[in-house]
């Protein structure tokens, strides 16, 4: 628990008091209005408090904590989206070697090995896995086989693996002249708070869209990917994403006020974008969601669709602005 | 069987392998019987799903399922034999002896352990077969059925773990295991009209996903 600042357990903290009193609200429904019993509603709250005290967990047990939360997430992200794919029998062995990267991709994150982390799945991946492909010796289906899965390894497992990389990014330290003893916990170890960010941002503007767009909304982005996703919905979710990240962002990470805010509007603006591209593969699969992990919330690419661009934006704009 | 290996092979092999490596979508889950006895049929792509079933059905129910599987497979290696009829809990029936002997019906082992209110599972298409393509359906069930008319057969569809370990291989790749169940058979039928039914049931089950051939 030591690696956490006090701003980041607090943080930790309001977020269970923020489902606490979702729950409340829940049963006071539920008990004003005798028939209401949203049962969708109450397993994703549900899922919310194991998703919620799960990451915590993760984040409080020791500094790489996250790493395998995230591994996990990708591990799962990726057998859904490879179960709901359609694959050649043929490549069983390839399929077998992209469940592999999960590890290396993870360990060069948790071990801040920059390059390696950059090019190992764009890179390294991207040739060995065709060139497997083509010893099996089919050439039939080679195109959709190859793109399904580099498209598949990319969203699931190199994108979300930025979120692991924010634990041990090293930023430049405040002043020349500023000593260590001078220094928060937040400036010392700034991981656990960017994460924690990223995460909060993405997750409440999903829950900002909601709620700005289902009283206001009316024209819809893209009626035939998403048809709840409306214009007042995502304006609505960017401005309170960014009103929130400009007072968060401040307290739990380096950022100050200007950067925190436009982290805030890049993270509104690319959940959504990615949020729409989970939504697009689905219609493509002819499917409503990737499984039954998460009640109430579908399966875990439903959930973290959100992540799949705002991740390595949020990543290298660290990176960019902050890195030692 | 042994009761004790057995639950411990199922709680702590079986339960984490099925819930990391692997998963289950069950769809209707709450149609599965709850207690015996009962039969519940599937199509069969793979070892693994019999495991995904009983995994399925939860430790509660473990003592009381027994699969049927072929004799003349599991019988025959040591160890295999070991496995299948202590752990797995089979209950062996010989693939190439279907004819009346010394007045023992081949079916009497499947009647006894109904009879003791146990959960027979029964894969009627006889083989795993080619992965994810279901076979035509032997008519063992509809016999069943015959001696047994107050029991319910429970159709489940699966799906997925003919990817995740066909037969004829050694290397598991992870993929997710679709399970639909459908509601009980009518076992009082005929023998066609019960085979048709089954047919049926999953052939609606099978369509609730947009699955592609796999080849």
């Amino acid at each position: 628990m030591s690696h956490l600042a006090w701003e980041i357990r607090i943080t930790l903290i309001s977020i269970f008091a923020a489902l606490a009193v979702s729950n409340c609200i829940l049963f006071i429904k539920m008990r004003c209005f005798s028939g209401f019993d949203d049962n969708l509603i109450r397993h994703r709250i549900r899922t919310w408090w194991a998703l919620a005290g799960l990451f915590s967990l993760a984040l409080c047990i020791s500094p790489h904590g996250g790493v395998y939360f995230f591994g996990f997430i990708s591990f799962f992200a990726l057998k859904e989206f490879l179960s709901m794919s359609p694959t050649r029998r043929a490549d069983r062995r390839v399929l077998f070697y992209a469940y592999l990267s999960v590890i290396p991709q993870y360990y060069f994150a948790a071990t801040d090995n920059y390059q390696m982390f950059l090019v190992f799945i764009p890179v390294i991946m991207f040739a060995w896995l065709p060139t497997r492909m083509w010893m099996i010796g089919q050439g039939d289906g080679f195109q959709n086989a190859a793109g399904t899965l580099l498209w598949a390894l990319m969203i699931t497992v190199y994108s979300l693996s930025h979120t692991a990389y924010l634990l041990t990014i090293p930023l430049r330290q405040g002043g020349s002249n500023a000593t260590n003893a001078a220094m928060s916990l937040v400036e010392q170890t700034p991981g656990p708070g960017l994460l924690i960010f990223l995460v909060i941002m993405a997750e409440a503007n999903d829950i900002f869209q909601y709620l700005s767009g289902k009283p206001l909304g009316k024209k819809q982005v893209s009626p035939n990917i998403a048809p709840g996703k409306t214009y007042a919905g995502l304006i609505g979710g960017i401005c309170l994403t960014t009103c929130l990240a400009g007072f968060i962002g401040p307290l739990i990470t380096p950022m100050d006020i200007v950067h925190a805010v436009f982290a805030g509007f890049m993270i509104g603006c690319m959940g959504f974008a990615g949020e729409l591209c989970i939504s697009a593969l689905k219609r493509d699969l002819k499917i409503t969601n990737f499984g039954a992990t998460l009640p109430g919330h579908g399966g875990v690419l439903d959930r973290v669709g959100n992540l799949i661009f705002t991740a390595p934006f949020f990543f290298h704009f660290i990176h960019y602005c902050y890195h030692q | 069987m042994n009761k004790i290996l057995r639950i411990a092979f199922f709680a702590l092999i079986v339960r984490p392998l099925m819930m990391i490596v692997l998963g289950t979508n069950v769809r209707r889950g709450e149609l599965l019987p709850s207690s015996g006895p009962a039969i519940i049929v599937a199509n069969h792509n793979s070892h693994l799903d019999v495991f995904a079933l009983m995994n399925v059905l939860g430790l509660k129910r473990l003592p009381s399922v027994r699969p049927v599987a072929a004799a003349d497979y599991f019988m025959t290696r040591r160890l295999r034999r070991w496995f299948a009829t202590r752990i797995v809990g089979i209950i062996p029936i010989d693939r190439s002896k279907v004819r009346r002997e010394k007045g023992k019906h081949p079916l009497d082992p499947i009647s006894e352990v109904l009879r003791n209110d146990g959960i027979v599972l029964l894969f009627p298409e006889g083989t795993r077969g080619e992965p994810e393509k279901m076979d035509e359906f032997q008519s063992g069930v509809a016999h069943i059925a015959r001696r047994h008319p107050e029991i319910p057969i429970t159709p489940v569809f699966m799906h997925g773990l003919g990817k995740a370990l066909p037969k004829g291989e050694a290397l598991l790749v992870p993929f997710f295991c679709d399970m639909f169940v459908g509601k009980p058979l009518d076992s009082q039928l005929k023998k066609s009209e019960l085979m048709n039914q089954l047919i049926v049931s999953m052939d609606e089950l099978a369509a609730e996903l947009p699955i592609e051939a796999w080849n």
